[in-house]
């Protein structure tokens, strides 16, 4: 798993590439909570377009960052435009209280 | 044309095995020709339950987990088993949801993924001795062009 992060505002922007599975989630959400943490951060967002591969322990990462984001009253989006990630959202439920987009850009201007 | 295959994999039950695993039984599977979305639904169903006996099975101690596959036709049977702890309710473990580790961040789904990817799922388990899920798939884009 590569992860990219970069501070925009009081955001955090992660852009994940590689495989989202249970084995990769330990080490990528110690990584995205670190810089979250550290930085005093308050939103946000998951750039999933150069994942080729999530189950539902990519699932479980997302609520978990959703929970983190909440408590610090802070907005979470997402990014993706794969039909298959897309799916995995959908059946979990995740799309009724996140909002993705196709582009970083409006995912930002929609934090 | 269309024959019977069988294969069998065993491993120890370690997380980056995980990716093995999907990856061994997708190209197993190819022969079937499968559309990209069905061989995603393998893989995604694979790493589910592969996650479940490392996690819930064997609870992160060392095992070995048994993945079987046989092709028959246009359909594939695939097996994933576990000699660890079993699981108390069966019931209660496929609620979508519900997951007995919640301290983990398990978002409750690996059950509802291995139905909604695949077209049958058995679940066979017993306290203290190990859990076996058989999960079968037809692949139409084969059945089609009989």
């Amino acid at each position: 798993m590569l992860l990219k992060m970069e501070k925009h505002n009081n955001g955090l922007i992660v852009q994940l590439k590689g495989e989202l599975d249970h084995h990769s989630t330990e080490n990528t959400r110690q990584k995205i909570d670190q810089q979250y943490f550290d930085k005093n951060l308050i939103n946000m967002v998951l750039d999933l377009r150069e994942l080729n591969f999530m189950d539902s322990s990519g699932i479980g990462l997302i609520m978990g960052r959703y929970k983190n984001c909440k408590e610090r009253k802070g907005n979470i989006v997402l990014v993706s435009n794969n039909s298959y990630i897309d799916r995995m959202l959908k059946m979990s439920g995740l799309l009724k209280i996140i909002n993705v987009y196709p582009t970083i850009e409006e995912a930002v201007e929609n934090l | 044309m269309l024959e019977k295959n069988y294969m069998k994999l065993e491993f120890l039950s370690k997380s980056n095995n995980e990716s093995f695993a999907r990856v061994v039984v997708a190209a197993f599977a190819s022969q079937l020709d499968p559309t990209l979305e069905e061989l995603s639904d393998i893989k995604t169903a694979v790493s589910e339950a592969v996650t479940n006996a490392i996690i819930h099975g064997y609870e992160y101690k060392e095992g070995i987990v048994i993945v079987e596959s046989r092709i028959e036709n246009n359909q594939i049977e695939i097996t994933v088993e576990d000699k660890g702890m079993g699981i108390a309710d069966i019931h209660k473990a496929m609620e979508p949801f519900y997951t007995s580790k919640p301290d983990l961040e398990r978002s409750g789904m690996g059950f509802t993924v291995m139905e909604t990817f695949m077209d049958r799922l058995e679940v066979e388990s017993i306290k203290g001795e190990g859990t076996k899920i058989k999960m079968v798939k037809t692949f139409k884009s084969l059945s089609s062009e009989e």
